[in-house]
């Protein structure tokens, strides 16, 4: 089970051979009668929490089981944006946390996952909007996150084929600067966490579903019903994204979820015109250019739930006329292919890390619309918390009692699609 | 885009219509007698089907009125549709 390093060096090395001596990434093994703990979900949050219960807590006899294949969730689907620009304590210390940890993700893991922190820059139209990014920027400076205030013309400066004319229906009125911000390659944040947990001795089971789960006399769980058979363990963690309340009410854990389908859009690719992310709340557009030349762009939630990955056209269509307008550039571009994921919105946009009610099931959902940027801290913390059976001091806010006892972390930064 | 039918006015596109939540959930007529838990999950707490979904919808760009409907959440398609304060049909059920 040796783990095939990548470098330049191997590289060089098999191309002597013409690269025929590649071995797959990661096993594909047979579920065992039973696992020290499952982690229902294989996406980023998933495979990553998984990965650090063996790196970090020494629990290697783990197994994450996904009833598709791994990464072809929301993790596949977002638009893999990443900031930390959140206004309140526990959500700067939070989605900070992930962020301290983008920067050697690729080294961690050996794989090169293509952070790029080119920047994130959210626009302000408005005379509210200006105030609220303002205090945003205050508030996070205070919990030392960086964001900077930029007037028009300095956000023109940073991102050159923004329209500032004061002509156009929402005109620029200044913009928060995240620098530390950015993208990476989502596909590889997925792939590179299964290789190196599976190097670690994890088990990797796709296309397999989780179809009940049995607790024992005392409550506590002791099985999950699989479409593979019945596989044993005294700890389940449930990552499942818009199937979190689905798979947990197998449990008979009710939960403050609803599931929306997010769809998001790319543009035929082209040579480099874009060098950061711009979102706009306000008139909701978010935008940025893959590596692979594409525009990839962010439209809104449908308004309605659904477990179906698709949504109206008319969504998009909202978002094609915001970003037409803030960059004339684009109006002649042609969008390539849109798609659907299904998120799980909380009431207060803040995620659930936490113990469930019932002993040895755990939950990691409610990232809603804003995932991906917080994969790594996500999967760190979701692992300290099943392996101790206590949450992190960071994760520790996010519980699910705390929309019985009224201590919401109501963040209006959770994303910029309007909700 | 969905074609709603609004037990009203007929069948019109979805642009027409805002979204009202899961439906049937009854505002407890006595909330201070409720214990935190129970407040919480009457605010809180839905149902979330992957399956049928009985919701409320309302016509906000036509006669303004809510109404329900029931939808395969699976499939987006609507199964029935049904004015306010009427029991939830059997169809699909």
């Amino acid at each position: 089970m040796s783990k095939q390093s990548f470098s330049g060096l191997s590289l060089a090395w098999r191309a002597l051979s013409g690269h025929r001596s590649w071995r797959a990434q990661w096993r594909k093994p047979q579920p065992k009668a039973g696992y020290d703990a499952i982690i229902v979900g294989g996406g980023g949050h998933g495979l990553g929490a998984a990965y650090y219960l063996a790196k970090e807590h020494g629990l290697s006899n783990v197994a994450v089981l996904e009833k598709g294949w791994i990464g072809g969730g929301n993790t596949g689907r977002n638009t893999t944006v990443i900031r930390s620009n959140y206004l309140f304590d526990e959500s700067a210390a939070l989605y900070d946390h992930a962020l301290k940890m983008w920067p050697d993700l690729s080294q961690t893991l050996n794989y090169n996952v293509m952070f790029s922190p080119r920047g994130v820059m959210m626009l302000a139209h408005t005379v509210h909007d200006v105030q609220v990014s303002k205090r945003h920027v205050h508030a996070n400076r205070c919990n030392g996150v960086d964001n900077e205030w930029l007037e028009p013309a300095e956000a023109k400066a940073f991102c050159p084929p923004l329209n500032i004319g004061t002509d156009i229906r929402y005109p620029v009125l200044g913009a928060a600067l995240q620098r530390r911000g950015g993208t990476a390659r989502h596909d590889a944040v997925a792939w590179g966490y299964a290789r190196a947990a599976d190097a670690l001795g994890v088990d990797i089971i796709e296309n397999c579903e989780v179809t009940g789960i049995r607790r024992d006399a005392r409550g506590a769980v002791e099985a999950v019903e699989t479409t593979r058979g019945v596989i044993q363990s005294r700890k389940v963690g449930v990552a499942a994204a818009g199937h979190s309340s689905h798979v947990l009410g197998l449990a008979g854990v009710r939960l403050p979820l609803e599931s929306f389908p997010l769809q998001a859009l790319v543009s035929e690719p082209v040579k480099p015109v874009f060098p950061c992310v711009v979102m706009s709340n306000t008139i909701h557009a978010y935008i940025s250019q893959s590596d692979k030349g594409e525009l990839v762009i962010g439209a809104g939630t449908d308004a309605y739930t659904s477990y179906t990955q698709r949504g109206a056209l008319h969504v998009n269509m909202h978002t094609l006329d915001a970003i037409c307008e803030l960059f004339p550039m684009f109006r002649r571009m042609r969008m390539m292919r849109n798609w659907g994921g299904i998120v799980d919105v909380t009431p207060d946009r803040s995620p659930i890390i936490a113990k469930t009610p019932v002993p040895g099931l755990y939950v990691n959902c409610g990232w809603g619309t804003g995932g991906f940027k917080a994969t790594p801290g996500s999967a760190h913390l979701f692992a300290w918390t099943i392996a101790r059976d206590e949450p992190h001091p960071i994760n520790a806010p996010f519980t699910i009692e705390r929309f019985r006892d009224g201590h919401l972390i109501d963040e209006a930064a959770a994303a910029a699609v309007a909700h | 885009m969905l074609l709603i039918e609004c037990p009203y006015c007929g069948e019109r596109p979805e642009l027409e219509f805002t979204y009202g939540g899961e439906a049937h959930l009854v505002r407890p007529t006595r909330p201070a007698e409720l214990d935190d838990q129970a407040w919480s999950e009457f605010l809180y707490t839905r149902a979330n089907v992957k399956g049928v979904h009985a919701e409320r919808w309302r016509h906000a760009r036509g006669c303004g009125r809510f109404f329900n409907a029931l939808r395969d959440t699976r499939t987006d398609r609507f199964l029935a549709f049904y004015r306010a304060g009427e029991p939830r049909p059997k169809a699909g059920s």
